[in-house]
């Protein structure tokens, strides 16, 4: 039985729980004359026993298909002959899906050695019995659970507090995962980043100017090492978010200056939507926009000012990201103005200034670390982008500084070596898991100081 | 002591210079919002422009006589004859009836240009289906070839080059006037999958695998975003742990969405051992992805439930979970709903995170469950915009335009609702 079918199922056992719980708790009441002679209300018995019978249930069967594939996967491999056993990752992965083609009919076994279709027949078994003895065991897991609460409904019980308990319980474990997503991210960017350093030295990865990660197929082929030098992928990410910020903050400031100062309340109840749309629209919109519109217009446009230029210019993918992020900037100034307090405001307009040197003189300064916090966060979001630099910026990791030139990025790297078929053992996909904690760690910290220097500026005026 | 009078003039003059620098000031802001708003425009127009053609499909419609000796066939029930029978020719004779001069190879060899590379495919399966068409002459409407299509659509434009020959243009064009050549609303693009070849591709293969993606996002996120918050918010005692789960949350709202995709790729995949390109594991990842938008959304709307509130049924005997459950959740689940929506917004439009766990895959079937190999919406949009075809820049332009008609419906239904649902207190 797959897990789709059995999670429906285990639901409906434990509703059928609650409704013979709640049967019951009243039945145990009538002699005793009415419910009020419980401990507590009788939804709170059929409540427990639903619980008692869908939580063992559930976190067996998620365990189970978990580690199920796992599991089957390496019993497979391991009952392979010696002679097929494979030498490598590559030709594990290879193995490794011949054999779940044959065990799906998609291959002819024919076509294949001995014990390899002898395996997909063990492939096959171990799934079906893995299969049955999932069921078995959640199902029987579910009514033991349920009988165990249908057994201990009695009005000296207080089933409310247990129910309670294990309600805030799992509040606990759902605010958790929060923890639980941070240490997976970790551990799933540093062994892999630990392996990578066991083939290429972290000096080389960190000052080497050279990066092309294609290492040869065979041994003997020229220039077969690959170069993992993280500094042109570092240029040329720094490139593009400068320029993302020289136009978002520019335009992002004066705009939500001009938004929350100037503009009349109808003009601004139109305008700031259509801001917030900006940071809707999906990073493969802008994408495609920076692609297929503005890089061929800044290429011919650089062409008449006779100057040469590549098809996927740095330049393009940094003015479309710096649109992207015209609205992250303006929402969070927009913020920090509005928190400066309305007597520094009042107190300057008083004294005769102007709007604009209120603005200048006095609220920018009292804003300025809000603001910076704010540009941190922009540009932590700028070196993170993706897909505009997937499409419009390039593979080629030139070291310059002509933003006219092709340049490359951490962030396009990582897809460029994961997309496509990869090998975990290779020096190539792990360098994507290093370059995936260099981006992680640089975030991260742009983000610690980004909000640190906010919360700070905010206790100052609260 | 100075002169009052001489200070009130220093100001006076001073005021000309100040006002001009008061109005350059504004003048900037204006200039900021209009370059935000211009590139909004620009943006829409721009696919708008590209796409709206993309939602017009160019079909070629012909008396097909399905003769039998033309395609070394004498049995269309025999599955071995059809495997060797040769669908082009009818179709050639066809398109010969109106050139009947063509006949040479290299003639025979445009013509057999001018409908989709598909078209004997089509012919198969419709003889498959009806083994007594044999020997008839039915009216087939083809898909026109790429090329053809973009002549017909976007002769003149810049942005295209025609790849047609000289013969082929004058073909078409004549084909054009008879109404043999037609174009109309792309229907095909709403009902079925990719395919290599743009006039048989269609958006409903990624539009199901966006929503089978959505649902595991959603499914997962909401009722782990919102207990979190209520926990959070109501039961999380003041100590290092809840300063921690905060920290990480806060963290993991601002950590860029491609880590996530290289979480999904070693845990889920490399780990669990769990398929590539599926949506469940697709939706795994941007639940966890929009977890803290969820979270942080709801800790909002349970803020702004008043606490007279609880304090009136707390006095009544209700246990501080009654009084979750009951008056709390209740009130603050229009703002949780919003919050909800707008994540999912966020959700739908991602791209980058299932690239790298394989959604990228190019997949012609429409996916049928959780576990069967699919793309997204955003995901076909990149495939498309990178493929060589011309054809397939107006189908990303189209499938963008979907993508965002789904996303503003989304967001208009979180407003809808906020204004409707929300009560301030």
């Amino acid at each position: 039985m797959p897990t789709s079918d059995l999670l429906p199922l285990v639901l409906l056992l434990a509703a059928v729980a609650y409704g013979l719980a709640f049967i019951r708790s009243r039945a145990v009441a009538m002699p005793l004359g009415g419910i009020r002679n419980l401990k507590a209300l009788p939804v709170y018995y059929a409540a427990r026993a639903a619980l008692w019978c869908a939580i063992p249930a559930l976190i067996v069967l998620g365990a189970w298909a978990t580690f199920e594939g796992k599991v089957i996967q390496d019993m497979v491999m391991a009952s392979l002959p010696a002679e097929l056993a494979p030498q490598s990752a590559g030709q594990a992965s290879l193995t490794l899906s011949q054999i779940s083609n044959l065990a799906a009919g998609k291959l002819d076994p024919a076509m294949v050695p001995e014990g390899i279709s002898g395996a997909a027949t063990l492939l096959q078994e171990l799934r079906e019995q893995s299969s049955r003895f999932k069921a078995l065991l959640v199902i029987l897991i579910a009514v033991l659970g349920g009988t165990f609460a249908w057994t201990r409904i009695a009005p000296h019980i207080n089933a409310r507090k247990s129910v309670e308990r294990t309600l805030q319980r799992l509040f606990f474990v759902s605010a958790a995962v929060a923890i639980l997503t941070t240490i997976g991210i970790v551990f799933s960017v540093i062994f892999e980043t630990v392996r990578f350093f066991g083939k290429v030295p972290v000096t080389e990865f960190l000052f080497g100017t050279n990066w092309s990660p294609q290492t040869a197929l065979r041994a003997d082929q020229v220039g077969s090492e690959g170069a993992f030098g993280i500094i042109p992928l570092f240029t040329g990410t720094l490139m593009i978010s400068a320029i993302a910020l020289l136009i978002a903050v520019p335009v992002g400031l004066l705009s939500a200056v001009y938004l929350s100062e100037y503009a009349s309340g109808p003009v601004r109840s139109v305008v700031k939507p259509l801001l917030e749309m900006l940071a809707g629209v999906p990073t493969v919109v802008y994408g495609f926009f920076a692609a297929l519109t503005v890089a061929p217009f800044i290429r011919d446009l650089a062409l008449m000012l006779g100057l040469e230029a590549s098809s996927q210019s740095a330049l393009a993918a940094g003015l479309v990201m710096g649109i992207m992020i015209i609205p992250f900037v303006s929402s969070l100034s927009d913020d920090v103005i509005n928190a400066v307090p309305r007597s520094l405001r009042d107190g300057s307009l008083a004294l005769g200034a102007t709007q604009s040197e209120t603005m200048k003189n006095v609220i920018f300064p009292a804003a300025l670390p809000g603001i910076m916090g704010g540009i941190l966060l922009a540009a932590s979001r700028a070196i993170g982008e993706t897909m505009i630099v997937v499409m419009a910026a390039g593979l080629a990791a030139n070291l310059t500084a002509n933003p006219l030139d092709s340049v490359t990025t951490v962030t396009v790297q990582i897809v460029t070596l994961l997309t496509g078929d990869q090998e975990f053992d290779s020096a190539k996909t792990l360098a994507a898991f290093a370059l995936g904690m260099v981006l992680f760690m640089v975030t991260l910290l742009l983000n610690v100081i980004a909000l640190k220097i906010v919360r700070k500026y905010r206790e100052q005026y609260d | 002591m100075t002169d009052p009078g001489s200070q009130a003039e220093l100001v006076r003059r001073s005021l000309k210079r100040r006002y001009g620098k008061e109005r350059r000031f504004r003048l900037y802001g204006i200039a900021a919002v209009s370059v935000a708003l211009f590139s909004l425009a620009v943006l829409f127009t721009d696919i708008v422009s590209k796409g709206y053609t993309g939602f017009i499909k160019t079909t070629v419609t012909l008396d097909v006589h399905l003769d039998g000796e033309l395609m070394y066939l004498n049995d269309a029930s025999d599955p071995e004859q059809m495997a060797m029978a040769d669908f082009q020719a009818p179709i050639i004779k066809a398109l010969q009836e109106y050139f009947p001069n063509a006949t040479s190879r290299a003639d025979k060899r445009e013509l057999s240009r001018m409908t989709g590379s598909y078209a004997s495919n089509q012919v198969r399966d419709l003889l498959k289906e009806n083994p007594d068409w044999l020997g008839s002459t039915r009216t087939i409407e083809f898909p026109a070839h790429d090329t053809v299509s973009v002549y017909v659509k976007h002769a003149g434009d810049p942005g295209y080059s025609i790849r047609l020959t000289e013969q082929q243009q004058r073909w078409t064009d004549e084909l054009l006037s008879k109404g043999v050549i037609d174009t109309g609303f792309n229907d095909v693009f709403f009902t079925s999958g990719d395919s290599r070849e743009p006039s048989n591709a269609g958006i409903l293969g990624a539009l199901v695998g966006s929503l089978l993606t959505m649902a595991i996002t959603l499914v997962i996120a909401f009722p782990v975003g919102v207990a979190a918050a209520v926990y959070l918010e109501e039961f999380a005692p003041g100590n290092r742990l809840t300063d921690f789960i905060e920290v990480n949350i806060n963290n993991l709202a601002a950590v860029p969405s491609i880590i996530f995709g290289l979480l999904g790729l070693a845990v889920f995949i490399g780990l669990f051992g769990m398929p590539r390109s599926v949506p469940v594991v697709g939706g795994l990842v941007l639940a966890l992805m929009t977890l803290p938008t969820i979270i942080i959304s709801s800790r909002a709307a349970i803020k702004s439930v008043p606490p007279s509130i609880r304090e009136a049924a707390q006095g009544i005997g209700a246990s501080k979970m009654q009084v979750v459950l009951h008056h709390v959740l209740p009130l603050a689940m229009p703002g949780m709903l919003t919050g909800s929506i707008i994540g999912m917004a966020q959700a739908l439009g991602e791209t980058a995170p299932l690239l790298l766990i394989g959604m990228v895959a190019f997949i012609v079937e429409i996916p049928d469950g959780f576990f069967s190999s699919a793309t997204v919406l955003p995901v076909q949009i990149f495939i498309w915009a990178g493929s060589a075809e011309q054809g397939f820049v107006e189908l990303a332009s189209a499938g963008i335009m979907v993508l965002l008609a789904f996303l503003i419906t989304m967001n208009a239904f979180a407003i809808w609702l906020r204004k409707r649902l929300e009560r301030r207190w």
